[in-house]
C-alpha cells in the first residue's frame, strides 16, 4: 500500500519556517497516497519560484522546467504518456504571470492535468515584486506607488475559458486541500487548484491571520451547485470579507483532450513501436507524389 | 528545334490558382518521363500582388531552376511585364486577350504572342471560367507539343474528388485550348516537350521530404506554431497524423511548441518543432532547457529574410549563426544543414538519431527556396527503411537489475548518461533546470557545476567526431573551389557545370553537417582550395565567418545576395567575375 511516506526525500525544503508551500506539498503526498498512485506512477512538473522547488524535494518522478512554461511541458508531457499521472505544482507569477497564454489554453484544452497553483499573491524567490493576483495598489519594489493593474482573477478567468474542474484550497486547511487534490486527481480533464499560500516573508499583507476569519467552504454552503456554471461566476467573484474555498465549478460531462486524440487510442504514446508500417505502405506513401 | 529543355513559367495574382496550375503542369511533366525543377515566388497575400511559378524541364536531373524562360503563361499584364524581357529568342507568351492583357504590351519584346481565350473556351466548352487555368495548360501543352493523355491523367487525379463532371469539364476544356493552339498557330513554336519512356519519378519538395524522414524515423509528436515558410511541416504532418500514430500539437506559440516537444522528449517520444526564424527566436530560451536537462528534441528551422517579420514568403540564408550560437549559457546542440530534397530526407531523420544519440537538441536550418522547390526523383532516391539509433536507452530489462539508484545525469567519459525514461520504478528521479548533480536534483556546489557543464559540452567533441565530412561535387582537383551550405547548392551546381564544360576547372566543398563543426574535416577539404569563393544567401557570409573562427582559412571571395530571391546559376557565373 502506498503511504505519504513513499514521497518523501531525503533533501530538505529551503522554504521559510512558516511557509504555506509546507501545507500543500504535504496535502499533495497525502491525496496521492490516498488515491493509491505509487511515485513512479506520477509525473510531478514545476517551473521556476519557491513553490516549483517542490519536486525536488519529493520521490517522485519530476521535471522543474522553466519559468512560466510549466503547463506547455506538462501538456508535451501528458500527450506523450497519458500512463503516468501529470502533476503541476508552480506559483501564481509562473501560472498566471509569465504563463497566462499557456494557462488559457491549457483550460480550453481540457488536457489531463492537475494544476495545483501556489497562489501567494507575490513574487517570494525573487525578493518580493507583485504578482498578477497581487491586490491593487500592493506596495512591493516594483510598485513603489502601489500596483496599478486589476487583480488577476483566476477562478473566473478559468471558467470563461471553459474550465472543467475550478477549485480553490487554503494551505493550513491540509485535511481540506488534500481532499480537494483527490478530486482533481479523478477529475477527466484539467484541474485548477488554486492555492491560497502566505508568504510570511514578502507578504505580511495577506497572513494566516487575515485569510483565516474571510474563508469558508462552499460545500458547507446549503444549496451551492458546482455543476451551475453562472452560479460558480458568482462565486468566483466573492473576494474581501468572504473567501469560497473549495469546487467551484465541476464538469464531468467535457471528454479530456487526450480522450480524443486519434494516435492516443493505441494507448500511450511512448509505448508505442516508432516505426510499424511495412514496405508495401512505404510505396503507397510515394504513389502520392507520382 | 529543342526537345525537352525549357522553362515553364506561369504568373499571375495570388488566388489566380498560379501555384496550383503550375503544379499540375509540372506533374504532368515528371509523369511524361522528364525530370523538373520547380520554382515558386509568391507574396504574404491571399489575394492580388504578383506570384509566379517556374518549372524548368530537362532529360536529366537538374538542381535548379536558371533566368531563361522559354513560354510564359502570363494570367495579368503584370506578368508580362516583370517577365516578358526573360522570354529566349524564339520563346513565347501565352495570355488571354479578355483579361487585361492584348499585344501592345508585348510591343518591342523578343517573345512571340501567342494569344488564347482561355476563358472563352473554358465557357464554351460548358465549365466555368475558373477552368481558364486548366485551358492554360491545355494550351501549353498544345505549343510544346507535349502528350495529352499524361495531362488528361493529372486532371483526372487533381478534379477526381470534385466528382466526373467537373472532370470531363476539365479535360473538354484542356482538349479544346490545344485544338485552338494547334488550329491556330500549328507547329511554330520551336521548344518541345516530349514524352519519355522510364521509371516512375516523385515530384517533392524540401519540407515534404524533411517531413518524410522524420515520419520515418519514428517522430511520433510534432508542436508548432503556423509560420511561412515552415508551416508545410506541420500540415503535412497533421494530415497524416491519424494513420500514422502521430501526435500533432498546434500549439498557442512557439513558446508553447517548443516546451511541449520537450515535454514529449523527455517522457521519451520523438519530438519535433518546425517553425521560421521568427518562431525559432522564441525557442531559443526552451532550447536552453532542453540543453541543460539533456533532452532529445528536434527543431526546424525553415529560414526565411529577417528580422522582424521581415519578407514573409521569401528566401534568405540568415540564421545559421545564430541557430548555432543562439544560447543563454553554453550547451551542446546539432545543427544539420541540408541543401537538396534528398539531403532534407536525410536530415528529418538523422537529426532525431542525433538527438537521442547525444540527449541534445539537434536543428535541422532549411530554407524557403528548398522548402518550397519541388523536384524530381526517382523511386528509390529515399530509401524509407531508415537506420534508427536511440541511443543510450536502458531497457525495462535493464531498469529491472538496476543495482544503485538511478542517475539521470551520470559523469561519463563521452558525456552522455543512460537514459531511463520515466515510470520505471527503480528509475524514479527528478531531473532539474537549475544546474544539478548527478542524480537531478538542484545543487549549487562549484566542483558539481563544473562536472556537470564538462559532461554536457563534452557531448559536443563527442559529436563532433561522428559528425560527417564536408560533401564534394566535381573534378577533386580545380582552379576554383565554392564553398557553400544550404540549397545553394542546387543553383552552384549547374554555375560549377557550366564552367567545367567551358573548359575551365571548378568543384564545390558543401558542409551539411555544420555544427559542431568538423574542423579537421573541413580543413582538410579547404586546405588544397587554389582559390575558394564562399556562395551565400545573406549579406555577411556566415559560413565563411564560421570556417574562418574556426579553421583559420579566409576566402578569396563572397558571392552572396539578400533581396529574398533565390541566386541563379547565372548569378552565380556573373558575380563570379567580379570576385575572382
Amino acid at each position: 500500500m502506498v503511504t505519504a511516506k513513499d514521497y518523501s526525500s531525503p533533501v530538505r525544503p529551503t522554504w521559510c519556517t512558516g511557509c504555506g508551500n509546507f501545507g500543500i506539498w504535504n496535502s499533495l503526498k497525502k491525496a496521492l497516497a490516498q488515491v493509491g498512485l505509487a511515485p513512479h506512477e506520477v509525473m510531478l512538473i514545476s517551473g521556476i519560484g519557491c513553490g516549483s522547488k517542490l519536486p525536488d524535494y519529493t520521490t517522485a518522478n519530476g521535471f522543474l522546467t522553466l519559468h512560466g512554461r510549466t503547463l506547455a511541458v506538462a501538456t508535451g508531457a501528458r500527450l506523450a504518456n497519458h500512463g503516468l499521472k501529470v502533476i503541476c505544482t508552480h506559483g501564481d507569477g509562473d501560472g498566471y504571470g509569465e504563463g497566462g497564454n499557456h494557462f488559457v489554453s491549457a483550460v480550453r484544452r481540457n488536457i489531463g492535468i492537475v494544476d495545483i497553483v501556489q497562489n501567494n499573491r507575490v513574487y517570494g524567490l525573487t525578493k518580493g515584486q507583485y504578482s498578477p493576483t497581487s491586490p491593487q495598489g500592493f506596495v512591493t519594489r516594483t510598485s513603489p506607488q502601489g500596483a496599478i493593474e486589476q487583480t488577476f482573477n483566476p477562478l473566473a478567468v478559468a471558467l470563461a475559458a471553459g474550465g472543467t474542474f475550478i477549485s480553490r484550497g487554503w494551505s493550513a486547511d491540509i485535511e481540506h486541500l488534500t481532499w480537494l487534490i483527490t478530486e482533481a486527481l479523478g477529475h477527466r480533464g484539467y484541474a485548477l487548484v488554486d492555492v491560497l499560500q502566505p508568504c510570511v516573508t514578502f507578504n505580511r499583507r495577506y497572513s494566516y491571520d487575515w485569510l483565516r476569519p474571510r474563508i469558508y467552504k462552499v460545500e458547507d454552503e446549503a444549496g451551492y451547485d458546482p455543476s451551475d456554471r453562472a452560479a460558480a461566476f458568482a462565486k468566483a467573484q466573492e473576494w474581501g470579507e468572504r473567501i469560497p474555498l473549495g469546487i467551484i465549478y465541476r464538469t464531468e460531462s467535457q471528454p479530456a483532450y487526450e480522450e480524443q486524440v486519434p494516435a492516443l487510442e493505441a494507448g500511450p504514446l511512448v509505448k508505442q513501436p516508432l516505426c510499424t508500417k511495412t514496405p508495401e505502405e512505404y510505396e503507397v506513401l510515394k504513389q502520392e507524389y507520382l | 528545334m529543342t526537345v525537352n529543355d525549357m522553362t515553364f513559367k506561369i504568373g499571375g495574382e495570388a488566388g489566380q490558382g498560379v501555384e496550383s496550375t503550375g503544379r499540375g503542369f509540372a506533374k504532368a511533366l515528371v509523369r511524361g518521363g522528364l525530370h523538373i525543377f520547380g520554382l515558386q515566388d509568391y507574396h504574404s497575400r491571399i489575394r492580388g500582388g504578383h506570384n509566379f511559378y517556374q518549372i524548368r524541364a530537362a532529360n536529366h536531373d537538374i538542381f535548379s531552376h536558371d533566368e531563361r524562360v522559354h513560354l510564359l503563361l502570363a494570367l495579368t499584364k503584370v506578368a508580362i511585364e516583370e517577365h516578358a524581357d526573360e522570354v529566349v529568342s524564339g520563346g513565347g507568351i501565352i495570355y488571354d486577350p479578355a483579361l487585361s492583357v492584348d499585344e501592345t504590351d508585348l510591343a518591342g519584346k523578343q517573345a512571340r504572342a501567342f494569344p488564347v481565350p482561355l476563358e472563352q473556351i473554358a465557357v464554351d466548352e460548358g465549365g466555368s471560367k475558373v477552368m481558364a487555368n486548366t485551358a492554360a495548360i491545355g494550351a501549353a501543352a498544345g505549343l510544346t507539343g507535349f502528350d495529352m493523355d499524361v495531362i488528361s491523367g493529372v486532371i483526372r487525379d487533381n478534379f477526381g474528388r470534385k466528382g466526373p463532371k467537373v472532370v470531363d469539364a476539365n479535360l473538354k476544356v484542356a482538349a479544346a485550348a490545344r485544338r485552338f493552339v494547334e488550329e491556330k498557330f500549328g507547329d511554330s513554336f520551336p521548344f518541345k516537350l516530349k514524352k519519355i519512356e522510364g521509371p516512375p519519378r516523385m515530384l517533392i519538395s524540401g519540407n515534404e521530404a524533411l517531413s518524410l524522414g522524420a515520419l520515418m524515423a519514428g517522430c511520433k509528436f510534432v508542436a508548432g506554431y503556423p509560420m511561412t515558410p515552415g508551416s508545410p511541416i506541420l500540415e503535412w504532418l497533421s494530415v497524416r497524423s491519424e494513420e500514422w500514430g502521430i501526435v500533432i500539437k498546434h500549439s498557442e506559440d512557439e513558446l508553447a511548441a517548443v516546451n511541449m516537444a520537450i515535454g514529449a522528449g523527455q517522457m521519451g517520444v520523438r519530438a519535433m518543432a518546425p517553425t521560421s526564424g521568427g518562431g525559432f527566436a522564441l525557442m531559443v530560451e526552451g532550447m536552453g532547457l532542453a540543453g541543460l536537462c539533456e533532452v532529445p528534441i528536434v527543431l526546424v528551422n525553415v529560414q526565411r529574410p529577417g528580422p522582424a517579420t521581415g519578407l514573409a514568403t521569401r528566401h534568405e540564408q540568415g540564421d545559421l549563426l545564430f541557430m548555432i550560437y543562439a544560447t543563454q549559457g553554453e550547451f551542446p546542440r546539432i545543427v544539420l544543414a541540408p541543401g537538396t530534397i534528398e539531403q532534407c530526407f536525410e536530415a528529418g531523420y538523422r537529426a532525431f538519431n542525433l538527438a537521442e544519440k547525444f540527449q541534445t537538441p539537434a536543428l535541422i536550418i532549411s530554407d524557403a527556396f528548398l522548402a518550397h522547390s519541388p523536384r524530381a526523383l526517382d523511386m528509390d532516391a529515399l530509401d524509407f527503411d531508415v537506420p534508427i539509433d536511440r541511443g543510450a536507452l536502458l531497457s525495462d530489462a535493464e531498469l529491472d537489475n538496476l543495482a544503485e539508484r538511478y542517475k539521470r545525469h551520470r559523469d561519463t567519459e563521452s558525456g552522455v548518461s543512460p537514459r531511463a525514461l520515466p515510470g520505471h520504478p527503480n528509475a524514479v528521479y527528478s531531473s532539474a533546470s537549475d544546474e544539478h548533480d548527478e542524480y537531478g536534483l538542484i545543487c549549487e556546489d562549484a566542483v558539481v557545476r563544473i562536472q556537470q557543464d564538462a559532461k554536457r559540452m563534452r557531448k559536443l567533441e563527442t559529436a563532433r567526431a561522428e559528425i560527417k565530412a564536408p560533401l564534394r561535387y566535381g573534378p577533386p582537383e580545380a582552379e576554383l573551389t565554392f564553398l557553400t551550405w544550404g540549397s545553394t547548392v542546387g543553383p552552384l551546381r549547374m554555375a560549377v557545370d557550366l564552367l567545367n564544360a567551358e573548359g575551365k576547372s571548378a568543384n564545390i566543398v558543401q558542409i551539411m553537417d555544420i555544427w559542431p563543426l568538423p574542423i579537421e574535416k573541413v580543413t582538410a577539404a579547404l586546405q588544397g582550395a587554389n582559390k575558394l569563393i564562399c556562395v551565400e544567401q545573406n549579406y555577411t557570409g556566415q559560413l565563411a565567418t564560421l570556417v574562418r573562427a574556426y579553421t583559420g582559412i579566409k576566402v578569396d571571395g563572397l558571392i552572396n545576395k539578400y533581396d529574398g530571391r533565390p541566386m541563379s546559376p547565372e548569378y552565380i557565373l556573373a558575380r563570379r567575375k567580379e570576385v575572382t
